[in-house]
């Protein structure tokens, strides 16, 4: 088993709290049993509560969940189909739609992907800034999940808090890759431009001003009544769940699963940073919150490493089937302008072959299964989104809860619609 | 590379369960006779020395013209059906391959050894109309029920329109 099982979380949970009102458990109230009928109630797919197309028929008896069918697939785009019609290269801007909160990640696991296939290494500078955006982009992936669960409970100081601090890390993401969301930065073979300059003061500065953002999210949450009581104990997902179901991530971490691709199968150069895993132990609502500020602590520590230790050099490799030739000789010499016309409309000629690569995403297991048939464009370009498997334990998770659980719930599991349906 | 799975497997499945086996970029894949789907995976959980007792992702892949990359022999089915497994205990994973032909394209679900086979079994049903035998609930995920074809089928055109469909409107079915 991982060495990292020993981090506290800031505040356990209690093992076992039911409905509150008031103080008392409403069973406490002798409320006689009133006679109910099966009702078939309709969640979404556009709920104000839910960000996120999805649709929940849900069958309440009086306020709590008989069953719960959920039903995906309102934002699906046809990435598959559209990836097989695409040059290997014109698949990036796809993959920032994937988990539209932290495109950088998606960017990172294709193009490592990709580079399985080719075997190539990227250079070190490249490995390191596609940790330094990837990490950012964590951060991101959190705040926003923390943010705009705290508001469907009635935060909306959180809420703002949160994105508040998201907005400087998204402003330091545009001036790096020109896109806040749209990043499209990770090119096969490396990345499309260098860093910035002064990414990294101005990094270190956001970083600081961000730990003061969270300790008043923390100060705001982490004891408030109305929060813990729709957190503590809410939607418990068991370990044997995560295992048989494939949930990875947060959501798997706060069921004591101990797995994390960066600490279990380190890629780029994660096997170089000093980090700790935080790893729930009851699975409810309150852990995986848990479990996500103390990841973006993490993120904190690798990306304060990172900057420290990255290296000068090129970001790109020099291999020309793979790298664009610079754009002074494709205006000036006939044959790079051919061989930068071959790369634009070919594609990059990847052998044929399959390969599955994962990385660790802001939700779990990103997992891309390529299959190529040697030519510019993938055979098969499939995802595997983390956030669906989670999606689908709600399945299980939510008969026994009230209608409002639904929300926490299913806030906390983080379900992003451009990933689950793709 | 040690290669502790597809060991595991030769040793107990010698009866020709195992059509193939290797190793790819890494990555260890066996090639699991139809009959035998259940019965593979089912070991490969509960054995000590594999201990795949994690669902990682199930897919398809469509064999189109004999051609793609990987295909089986030289008649191969039309269709792979794709499940990675990965341990985390042991930390090793693998990918299996089960063939389905074109005119008879089933497999048997594997939702009684791993309950989040259900999704992923219903979305390869969904685009590309592989059929899980003995799946509870196969229905579409992705697309609508009222969808014709299966989109992710190479002979599917990527223009393809679909006829407009008009709901009566009133309590979900």
């Amino acid at each position: 088993m991982s060495t990292t099982n020993d981090i506290k979380l800031p505040l356990s949970p209690p093992q076992t709290r039911r409905v509150v009102v008031g103080y008392q458990d409403a069973e406490d109230l002798g409320a006689p049993d009133l006679p109910t009928e099966p009702l078939p109630l309709n969640m979404g797919p556009s709920h104000p509560a839910m960000h996120g197309t999805v649709r929940m028929v849900l069958e309440v008896e009086g306020e709590k969940i008989s069953s719960a069918d959920i039903q995906i697939g309102y934002l699906h785009r046809c990435f598959e189909k559209e990836s097989e019609s695409a040059t290997w290269t014109q698949v990036f801007p796809y993959t920032d739609r994937l988990n539209y909160i932290s495109p950088m990640l998606n960017n990172v696991g294709y193009a490592l992907a990709v580079e399985k296939l080719l075997e190539i290494k990227v250079p070190e500078r490249a490995q390191y800034i596609r940790v330094i955006v990837g990490e950012v982009s964590r951060i991101t992936d959190h705040l926003t999940c923390l943010g705009a669960s705290a508001m469907e409970l009635g935060a909306f100081t959180v809420f703002l808090y949160a994105l508040k601090a998201r907005e400087w890390l998204f402003e330091l993401l545009e001036e790096t890759c020109g896109a806040r969301l749209t990043s499209t930065y990770v090119r096969i073979g490396g990345l499309s431009y260098d860093l910035p300059p002064g990414f990294d003061e101005k990094l270190r500065s956001i970083l600081e001003r961000t730990k003061v953002v969270m300790s008043d999210i923390g100060k705001l949450l982490d004891r408030n009544r109305i929060f813990r009581d729709r957190m503590d104990g809410i939607g418990i997902i068991t370990k044997e769940d995560a295992l048989a179901y494939g949930i990875t991530g947060p959501v798997g971490r706060s069921t004591g699963l101990a797995y994390d691709v960066r600490k279990d199968h380190p890629y780029l150069v994660y096997d170089r940073f000093d980090f700790d895993v935080p790893i729930g132990s009851v699975g409810d609502n309150f852990d995986r919150y848990a479990v996500r500020v103390e990841e973006m602590v993490q993120s904190m520590r690798i990306l304060d490493q990172a900057l420290k230790q990255i290296p000068a050099g090129p970001v790109m490799v020099s291999d020309p089937r793979i790298a664009l030739p610079p754009k002074t000789e494709v205006y000036n010499s006939i044959e790079a302008m051919i061989a930068h016309f071959k790369i634009v409309m070919d594609g990059i000629h990847v052998p044929a072959g399959e390969a599955y690569s994962y990385t660790e995403a802001g939700n779990g297991e990103l997992g891309f299964y390529l299959v190529s048939d040697g030519t510019g464009r993938p055979w098969k370009c499939r995802v595997r989104p983390p956030c669906f498997p989670a999606t689908a334990v709600l399945t299980k998770v939510l008969p026994g809860l009230f209608i409002a659980d639904v929300v926490p719930t299913f806030g906390m599991i983080n379900m992003i619609g451009g990933e689950c349906d793709r | 590379m040690a290669k502790i799975v597809l060991d595991r497997l030769a040793a107990q499945f010698a009866g020709g369960e195992i059509l193939a086996s290797g190793t790819e970029h890494g990555d260890e894949w066996a090639r699991v006779r139809r009959d035998a789907w259940i019965a593979v995976a089912t070991f490969l959980r509960d054995d000590p020395a594999t201990k795949m007792e994690m669902f990682i992702d199930l897919t398809c892949v469509d064999r189109f013209g004999g051609g793609g990359p990987g295909a089986a022999g030289n008649d191969p089915p039309r269709f792979d059906v794709v499940l990675h497994l990965y341990s985390v205990s042991l930390k090793h994973r693998v990918r299996l391959y089960c063939g389905a032909p074109e005119d008879d394209a089933w497999v048997d679900t594997l939702v009684s050894v791993w309950a989040g086979a259900d999704w992923y079994e219903r979305e390869a049903y969904d685009l590309y109309g592989v059929r899980f035998k003995g799946h509870p609930d196969l229905r579409r995920i992705l697309m609508y029920p009222e969808f014709v074809g299966h989109p992710l089928r190479k002979d599917y055109p990527k223009e393809k329109r679909q006829p407009l469909v008009r709901r009566q409107t009133g309590m979900p079915e």
